[in-house]
């Protein structure tokens, strides 16, 4: 996702028949169909916070469904107005080409987009116009807070929760993203990272576990004799709605990351990306069925993710089969890596570790096994994956640390037991579960049959 | 006066129901429940992980006759949600002191009978 799309380009170039792409001068109809694509792809990447919302809340018990959709928008908020204000111009300092840059910042605020050229095909060889790049990198910026919101769901403090977002979202994710994508050290030696396995994900799901080891399980989870009690999520319909909205923003994830609308380069990308995500999903499933008499919808869910997630490093330099593999390879570590955790006492309600952490890794080193482009080596992507792991388990862990010594991260123990909805906001997310005397609660009046003078009054009272 | 609660599987409501209405009864209320007898509960998997589920979902009907009707109305329900499997329920007979009809502050069998 890198600003300029030459070396992805040339990749390709050399393993499909080319068209030719005018790249001296691009049309006016051009630059606007280009900047079209990626406007969509922002919104696309957008929806992916919806996704990730309904896959949190149905991976997660109905008493903290509020806390985790106020989690989730709070982070869509909190990451575009960071963005703009620092985050913007930390991950796109303007490095020198070819220096090996860690930190640069180019300036609060988007005052730039008002320099001349910045909304001219000269601003990135015809894909976009500044404020459609600032968009759609703002769209992405978030992603990260939020693969780490589901995985500390369900005894996080809100306000500790906010905070960590905040500062992650505004320095800790930029800093890392411009050492790529901002023309940093690691893309002068050549790691590549496409759309993010590692910047977004690996990076989320590094932040998700330090959270998790910082806050310890959730209350019930494990007993004393050593055995575990599962917890199982509140709404399967919810978390599927999740995920499929998350394949399709994947659409403008990958997709946009071309950053233009090149249509060879372009559409090759979505195959690619939908082959793995489907390999990803089938795999969960054969996986599975090795370690349980029953199939699992959210083990297949998570293998779609792992799927998306492992080719989103490579999805423009990995051929059809072997993006399939890669989904497959990603859709089956995700199955046992889910087993790993639980049983290391990695409580992670919603698997975010396993999905963007496990196959985030993945990925980024599978374009070192599969590219087909000679210059990427596993070597590389191998220093990249450490590198990143390193720089984020220091800053999650400081940020978490300091959060923990001062206001405290986790809520109370009759919090966690009452629900974080119930203790952190005073609220309900559905009457029908709370529903305690006769006056709240779904009540319907069951009519009679056509034949039949019976009527039966239907009071549903629902289990929590 | 009886109150008949029958603990009944859910699925076999729409047949208590039906029972219930070919001997003239007007009127039920059905709650949403959770219990267990002797078939314990069941055991659910959650990935990868198996654990029981101690209350298992029911049907409670509960219907006020006057006493004559109150042991058909058993054995209609007992013929209506007999599965022969365990965890088919139970039904309790119960004495009803009074009754009152809200509308129209009618006492006693007349509380209870068609209007």
């Amino acid at each position: 996702m890198k600003r300029k799309f030459t070396l992805a380009a040339l990749a390709i170039a050399m393993t499909l028949p080319s068209v030719a792409w005018a790249d001296d001068a691009i049309s006016p109809a051009l630059f606007t169909a280009n900047n079209v694509w990626m406007m969509l792809a922002a919104g696309l990447v957008f929806i992916m916070h919806l996704g990730f919302a309904m896959l949190e809340t149905g991976l997660t018990r109905a008493k903290n469904s509020v806390n985790i959709l106020f989690k989730n928008t709070f982070i869509i908020c909190a990451g575009i107005l960071t963005y703009y204000l620092c985050g913007f111009n930390l991950m796109y300092p303007g490095f020198a080409e070819g220096s090996a840059g860690i930190l640069g910042f180019a300036g609060f605020g988007l005052s730039a987009g008002f320099e001349a050229g910045a909304n001219t095909p000269a601003y990135a060889d015809g894909g976009y116009t500044y404020w459609t790049d600032f968009l759609f990198q703002a769209m992405f910026a978030a992603t990260a807070a939020t693969i780490v919101s589901g995985a500390v769901a369900e005894r996080i403090k809100l306000n500790s929760f906010m905070l960590f977002a905040a500062i992650f979202v505004a320095l800790v994710y930029p800093i890392a993203g411009s050492w790529k994508w901002g023309g940093g050290w690691l893309d002068a030696m050549g790691f590549y990272d496409f759309a993010g396995s590692t910047i977004v994900h690996s990076v989320g799901g590094w932040a998700a576990l330090i959270g998790i080891l910082f806050l310890g399980p959730r209350l019930g989870k494990y007993n004393s004799d050593g055995s575990m009690t599962p917890i199982p999520g509140s709404n399967m319909p919810a978390a599927t709605i999740g995920v499929f909205l998350l394949w399709l923003g994947w659409f403008g994830f990958n997709g946009g990351s071309v950053l233009s609308g090149d249509p060879e380069l372009t559409s090759f990308v979505l195959v690619t990306t939908c082959l793995a995500a489907s390999a990803g999903g089938l795999a969960a499933m054969l996986t599975y069925s090795f370690v349980s008499s029953k199939p699992d919808v959210s083990m297949a869910l998570n293998g779609i993710l792992a799927g998306l997630v492992g080719i989103t490093a490579g999805a423009d330099v990995i051929n059809p089969v072997m993006a399939i593999l890669v989904g497959a390879i990603a859709g089956a570590l995700v199955v046992f890596s889910v087993l790993f955790f639980d049983r290391i006492k990695i409580d992670d309600p919603v698997g975010a570790t396993s999905v963007h952490l496990t196959c985030g890794i993945w990925g980024t080193l599978a374009v070192g096994l599969f590219s087909t482009n000679p210059d990427h080596s596993f070597f590389t992507q191998l220093v990249g994956v450490f590198a990143y792991g390193l720089f984020t388990i220091v800053c999650a862990s400081i940020l978490f640390g300091v959060i923990k010594a001062t206001m405290g991260l986790r809520v109370s123990e009759q919090d966690e037991v009452e629900g974080l909805d119930q203790g952190e906001h005073g609220m309900h997310a559905y009457d029908i579960a709370h529903s305690s005397g006769p006056f709240d609660g779904a009540s319907s009046i069951v009519g009679a049959g056509a034949a039949s003078t019976v009527a039966a009054t239907v009071a549903v009272t629902s289990e929590s | 006066m009886k109150k008949i609660e029958a603990i009944i599987k859910p699925f076999k409501l729409d047949d208590a129901k039906e029972a219930l209405s070919q001997i003239g009864i007007q009127g039920l209320t059905v709650s949403e429940v959770k219990g267990f007898g002797r078939q314990k509960g069941h055991t659910e998997l959650y990935r990868g992980a198996e654990y029981v589920v101690d209350f298992l979902p029911k049907m409670k009907l509960e219907i006020v006759v006057d006493d004559e009707l109150a042991e058909t109305v058993v054995v209609k329900l007992q013929e209506a949600c007999q599965t022969d499997r365990i965890g088919d329920g139970k039904i309790f007979v119960l004495p009803v002191s009074d009754a009152l009809r809200i509308r129209t502050g009618e006492r006693g069998d007349a509380a209870i009978q068609p209007a």
